[in-house]
């Protein structure tokens, strides 16, 4: 149903312009586009390692981040699946290619997997494999923007899995205590590679987890990405106002294995049609479209123009070579300790 | 001049540093109006104010954590472990996460961890440790042990001005046993990475750090007196990294080495000195590298216990004589 040409679009929520919407929803196609074609890639056997996909989580990530201000020099730390909020904080296509093809060119030099890798003058920090410790490291960020008075926001996300760690628990109280501009967005995505939350918490929602910490608690449907953005939002303006730690839970669902290998022969046929049903994307297209807040000739646009975008990135990086074997020994110190492999190198010449 | 112990020279260092930097801040477990366990950063919050000095909860990886995230904006933060036994709680962040970011991120940490390390204190298995082997496999932190106040004063203040991460152990049986003069008009900064000769000496190298140099150099005299042995003692300083010249230098003069440590002998860092001695100047070696070190069981409490594991002035003369001997 197209709205009656002469009656206005309804009022744009949460504030956000027009251009902004039409941004909103670049990110989230940009954000599955790029996984399809690192799929691709994948089935080439050019990604080397694995391939994590954020299918159905791209309203979550992108939202979320979205609430940041890049221009006040917020900083997120993201997941493995939050590929979205790296793009909305100015990672490129490029890169990401780079990082899973393991160039020379990536922005680790082929030392770091996938979107492992960061960019604080853009405002994301990569994190590591290890769940959980990206919490008290962001918390620290905070820590530097209270200390020196700056009116910036850390945000860093974890999920029903990470949620388990010490790492988290450390993390989210002392941020508690100390009153830290931080946002943690938990991303409910109800699996942690095959174990359902129930084994992982006997909370029935992350977000009660957040009265335990003494810190605020909010929660959105992570598969729209207007009502991710505005809760989300909401807690990053507190911290900014110095009320301290929100926890943020996004409601969403995991729909490809924890990895590219991974079949997800533990999730039922019913479970995963009706999350399919609730495509972030799909939601978010006819939202935009039936309110009159962008036309399907402008999505289509926008589509052709990430295509594009695309085309030329994997035309420019899959050429480039891997990093140089002796590269691997740089930069370990400012001043490399000895090795003391360095007899057997001298002997191989 | 002035008579310093060894832990008010890590207070001085910790407080001059702040002074000329205000982004230094210390963090830790009642390490503010308290002024800590040891009482090594007291007077600090009242001079510089809470947020330069901040008592945190009971969470080791917390602490370390949130010295990285503030490290990498620029920050310079010295974390306090109460006790270093409880650096091990922090062991994955401080080796997954701070160890590895400058070489897989081109992330500074410019960041040190210290706290109270050693035995001979009657501390039992938790408050006794020296887990400098645990981190000496990790490229990308650096470990600092000072002997002397010092190099107390003088490394504490270098590993808050380096770049890298720095596990900074301090002994605290030295604490309060071990005075210098010290100037009151000269910086002292003690170049990370750099041994020092305590005691010269042409028979018999004894390669070792912190709490031990002083038992070494007991050794060395009376070995000297009774034995006429000429005891070269080298105090490595710096474990990472490891200054492999001056051990070199020093194998190649006395050509018989003994090792030194107070952490248990297996897998402990005296493996890894000879090791290199091996590899570097197996040819100069009149006998066999031989290492002292504590027995391979967690650190009794009971005095009889705890003196007969850790190695002991007399462990040591026995040793160099064997050496001498071969």
């Amino acid at each position: 149903m197209s709205p009656d040409a002469a009656a206005p679009p309804p009022p744009i929520p949460a504030g956000l312009t027009r251009p902004q919407l039409h941004e909103l929803y670049y990110y989230m196609r940009l954000t599955r586009s790029l996984e399809e074609r690192l799929v691709n890639l994948y089935r080439q056997t050019k990604v080397i390692g694995g391939l994590f996909r954020s299918l159905g989580q791209e309203a979550d990530s992108v939202g979320s981040a979205y609430a940041l201000d890049r221009s006040k020099g917020d900083i997120l730390s993201p997941l493995i699946r939050n590929l979205g909020s790296m793009l909305v904080q100015g990672a490129t296509p490029i890169e990401v290619l780079r990082q899973y093809m393991a160039k020379a060119t990536s922005p680790t030099r082929g030392r770091e997997l996938n979107i492992h890798f960061n960019d604080l003058e853009r405002g994301f920090l990569g994190q590591i494999s290890h769940l959980g410790d990206m919490v008290p490291v962001m918390a620290g960020v905070a820590l530097s923007f209270k200390m020196r008075g700056e009116p910036r926001v850390g945000m860093v996300y974890v999920g029903d899995g990470a949620m388990s760690t010490g790492a988290f628990h450390e993390g989210i109280n002392l941020a508690a205590v100390q009153k830290l501009p931080l946002v943690i967005i938990a991303e409910n995505n109800g699996y942690a590679y095959s174990t359902p939350m129930h084994k992982q918490t006997a909370v029935k929602q992350l977000v009660e987890k957040a009265a335990g910490y003494g810190v605020a608690g909010a929660q959105a449907d992570g598969n729209d990405v207007l009502a991710t953005y505005e809760v989300t939002r909401a807690a990053v303006d507190r911290a900014r106002a110095g009320e301290g730690v929100t926890l943020v839970e996004l409601l969403t669902y995991r729909r490809r294995g924890h990895a590219e290998h991974d079949n997800q022969s533990y999730v039922t046929q019913d479970e995963m049609a009706a999350w399919e049903a609730k495509d972030p994307i799909d939601r978010y297209h006819r939202r935009l479209t039936e309110a009159g807040w962008a036309s399907e000739d402008e999505l289509a646009a926008i589509d052709a123009r990430i295509a594009a975008e695309l085309d030329a990135a994997v035309d420019q990086v899959e050429p480039e070579p891997m990093p140089e074997a002796l590269s691997a020994l740089d930069g370990v110190m400012d001043t490399p300790a000895r090795a003391p492999m360095e007899w057997y190198r001298r002997l191989h010449g | 001049m002035a008579e310093v112990t060894y832990l008010e020279a890590i207070h001085q260092g910790i407080l001059e540093e702040m002074a000329r930097d205000e982004r230094v801040f210390v963090l830790g477990q009642d390490v503010g109006a308290f002024g800590g366990a040891f009482k090594v950063t007291q007077g600090l919050q009242a001079r510089f104010g809470e947020p330069r000095v901040i008592d945190t909860p009971i969470a080791e990886t917390a602490i370390v954590g949130v010295a990285a995230g503030a490290a990498h904006m620029g920050l310079r933060p010295v974390a306090e472990m109460q006790f270093i036994d409880f650096i091990s709680c922090a062991y994955s962040i401080l080796t997954n996460y701070v160890a590895t970011a400058r070489y897989r991120a081109d992330l500074l940490t410019p960041m040190v961890v210290r706290g109270p390390s050693g035995g001979y204190v009657r501390g039992g298995p938790f408050h006794s440790q020296n887990p400098e082997a645990a981190f000496l496999h990790t490229p990308g932190l650096k470990i600092v042990c000072p002997a002397t106040a010092r190099d107390a004063k003088g490394l504490i203040k270098s590993a808050i001005r380096d770049d890298d991460p720095v596990l900074y152990f301090e002994h605290k049986y030295l604490y309060r046993r071990i005075k210098e003069d010290l100037p009151e008009d000269e910086e002292i900064l003690t170049q990370i990475g750099q041994a020092r000769v305590a005691r010269e000496g042409k028979d018999v190298t004894v390669i070792t750090w912190s709490a031990l140099v002083w038992k070494a150099l007991e050794a060395a005299d009376q070995l000297e007196r009774e034995d006429g042995l000429s005891v070269e003692v080298l105090d490595l300083r710096t474990l990472l990294p490891m200054d492999l010249p001056a051990i070199v230098r020093s194998v190649k003069k006395t050509n018989r080495v003994l090792v030194v440590h107070e952490d248990t002998a297996t897998g402990g860092v005296g493996g890894e000195i000879i090791a290199r001695i091996n590899e570097e100047c197996f040819e100069w070696l009149d006998a066999p590298a031989r290492r002292v070190a504590a027995h391979d069981v967690p650190l009794p409490f009971a005095p009889p216990l705890e003196d007969f594991v850790l190695p002991q002035t007399g462990d040591i003369v026995r040793a160099v004589r064997w050496l001498a001997a071969y």
